[in-house]
């Protein structure tokens, strides 16, 4: 019995190691005073994260991010959310083959995807633009939604909407006062859930994007084949946090879910 | 409160619906009177929720017709057909305070708020919940979340309130309570009552009639008394109460009354069927309605058994016999009576029975 319980506590170190090490590492090569990656680090400072906040490049890079993350997590989570409803409640014909089609991108290859958006792109003159961008990052988010909204969707009592319609509710306002309150959670947190993605996204952003519209992964990218420096560090760092907000949100938000439960 | 003069408040017209090949509810006719309260009573799965559905507007027939109020409702979505439901498992909305709740049906007909607000303490008042408005459905228990129920219902008063096992989840005691707690609301609000179960004892005590319900058919329609002392079909003598199940061969001319050889002595039965005398059939009697004697004040009537067990039931006894065959019947007489006929077991006896009680079945 103890045996096991050690073993088990080794084994879960170790793999907590393994997964935070990385990030460990990459957090104090952000505070590093050494103009390389260097670790452990000869001396501390700030000047990364200085470097960052004055250079043009890095703002763009912030801002372009966050004009695709904003609408991307919007229109992702409303039509992610509209999917899982017709497909989970609707009497569609053929939900199981565009169930599957809209779940694909979790599966095909992303660069598959990102390469199929460049092509069809050019064609209609997308390339390098924002709407171009906004819609890929949709593309890849979007199973993300559909399946946590489908999930919630999944568990919600068919009863509640049959009891509504009795009590004299409409379809519509069924849906708005007893479905979507319900769903409501799930919905708040896959937005984030897309949101954070989006923000993270790498593949699609280099296939559309062009040298004015570059996120900020795509600057990391083309950073790290450049002059490497610890700013890359800064800002994986600083997406890092981000994330953590985001998490710590979801955290949050199930908690107060629970309570209703 | 049955009104006969303002017609049926309900009626169902060869309703049929199947799922796949397998008819879930097989041509069921019926009418439901102003103010009446009728209860579905039937087996798992004999149809009984499936046509409340499509009363509800909830699924549609195959074919057939439901005509609510006077008019035809086939092409009526449920939130336009005035009826109240109350589901087996509640389904009260679980993000709403029990207020809320109640308050839904009244929003939804845009009742004017302060009204609204009224009529909903009134509800609860009537459920014997008047101080649980502001709490959610899981901080009740399953008789209050019930009530809600009930209440949320009732309370815009809908010309036809339908109910699918709304006491199945819950203990005795409280059922039992809420048994008379919902007939007092009927007989107080006036409302014309569908009420499911399997329960036959709960369909007996609290409807006007009932429908029992077989493999998607109504086997008989009927006030209690119909099905309990003249059932129509040997499954409504089976499952309709406690009934000895016992084999005969019908004797005499044809009709109503006539004789029956049970255990090779000729007894009086009632027979609804036409058949030639030795045809076999089975009489359904009722425990109930066996007299016991002893063989010693013997008329000479009466078929012999023997007393093999005498079980105490507190207000009742109950009376195990032997036939000669090995048949075991049962027999239940209140405490006075039981006592005074002084049987213990072991000893002989002899069984007869009025023969509007022994009711003969094709076998
Ligand atoms: N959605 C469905 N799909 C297929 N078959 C169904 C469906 N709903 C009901 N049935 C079948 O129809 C028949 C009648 O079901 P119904 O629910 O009306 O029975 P019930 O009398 O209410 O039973 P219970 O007392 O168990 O609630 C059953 O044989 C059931 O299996
Ligand atoms: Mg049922």
């Amino acid at each position: 019995m103890g045996r096991w319980r050690l073993l088990r506590a080794l084994a879960c170190t170790l793999v907590g190691i393994y997964l935070i090490a990385p990030l460990v590492v990459v957090l104090i090569i952000s505070f590093s005073s050494a103009a390389f990656l260097r670790f452990p680090p000869p001396g501390f400072s700030l000047r990364w994260y200085a470097n960052l906040a004055n250079d043009p490049a890095w703002i763009d890079a912030t801002w372009v991010s966050i004009q695709v993350l904003v609408p991307t997590a919007v229109l992702s989570t409303a039509l992610g959310t509209a999917a899982a409803l017709a497909l989970i409640r609707g009497r569609l014909p053929g939900a199981g083959f565009l169930g599957a089609a809209l779940m694909a991108p979790l599966v095909v290859p992303g660069i598959i995807t990102s390469a199929g958006l460049y092509i069809i792109y050019r064609t209609i003159g997308l390339n390098g633009t924002l709407t171009g961008m906004v819609i890929g990052h949709v593309v890849v988010t979007l199973p993300y939604v559909i399946a946590t909204v489908g999930s919630a969707l999944r568990s919600l009592d068919p009863r509640l909407e049959a009891a509504a319609a009795t009590l004299g509710a409409p379809p519509s306002a069924a849906f708005r006062r007893i479905t979507l309150p319900l769903l409501a959670p799930a919905v708040l947190s896959s937005m984030l859930f897309a949101a954070v993605l989006s923000f993270d996204e790498l593949i699609v952003s280099l296939f559309v994007g062009s040298a004015r519209l570059r996120t900020v992964p795509v600057q990391m990218w083309s950073n790290i084949r450049g002059d490497f420096d610890p700013t890359v560090a800064a800002i994986a760092s600083l997406c890092f946090l981000v994330a953590l907000i985001a998490l710590g949100l979801e955290a949050l938000l199930r908690r107060r879910n629970g309570d209703r439960e | 409160m049955i009104s006969p003069e303002l017609g049926p408040i309900l009626e169902l017209r060869g309703i049929r619906k199947h799922y796949g090949r397998h008819a879930a509810v097989d041509d069921v006719s019926l009418k439901l009177r102003h103010g009446e309260f009728l209860t579905f009573l039937g087996p798992s799965g004999s149809g009984k929720t499936t046509t409340l559905m499509m009363v509800a507007g909830l699924q549609q027939p195959d074919s057939g017709q439901i005509i609510l109020a006077g008019k035809p409702v086939d092409r009526l979505p449920p939130y336009k057909r005035d009826i109240g439901m109350v589901f087996q498992h509640y389904a009260l909305f679980p993000h709403m305070t029990v207020r809320r709740n109640v308050a839904f049906p009244l929003e939804m007909r845009g009742t004017p708020r302060a009204e609204a607000e009224r009529m909903v303490t009134a509800a609860l008042a009537m459920v014997g919940l008047p101080d649980h408005g502001d709490r959610l459905p899981r901080q009740l228990s399953g008789g209050q979340q019930q009530r809600v129920a009930l209440a949320r219902a009732m309370v815009y008063r809908p010309a036809l309130l339908l109910m699918d096992e709304p006491l199945g989840a819950l203990d005795k005691a409280l059922r039992e309570g809420l048994q008379l707690e919902i007939k007092r609301l009927h007989r107080e609000q006036r409302m014309s009552v569908l009420y499911v179960t399997h329960d036959q004892s709960e369909a007996l005590t609290m409807s006007d009639r009932i429908a029992v319900f077989d493999g998607g058919r109504i086997q008989q329609i009927g006030t209690p008394s119909d099905l309990y002392e003249r059932p129509a079909t040997r499954f409504v003598a089976g499952f309709v109460g406690e009934t000895n199940f016992v084999p005969a061969e019908l004797l005499g001319r044809e009709g109503e009354a006539r004789r029956a050889l049970v255990a090779g002595v000729p007894m009086p039965v009632s027979a609804r069927f036409l058949a030639a005398p030795g045809t076999p059939a089975v009489l359904a009697i009722r425990p109930e309605r066996l007299r016991l004697s002893a063989p010693a004040d013997d008329d000479g009537g009466g078929v012999p058994a023997e007393l093999v067990d005498l079980i105490y039931l507190g207000n009742a006894r109950r009376f195990v016999l032997r036939l000669p065959g090995g048949q075991e019947w049962s027999a239940v007489m209140q405490a006075e009576a039981a006592e005074a006929v002084m049987l213990r077991p072991g000893d002989a006896v002899r069984l007869s029975w009025n023969e509007v009680h022994a009711t003969a079945f094709p076998a």
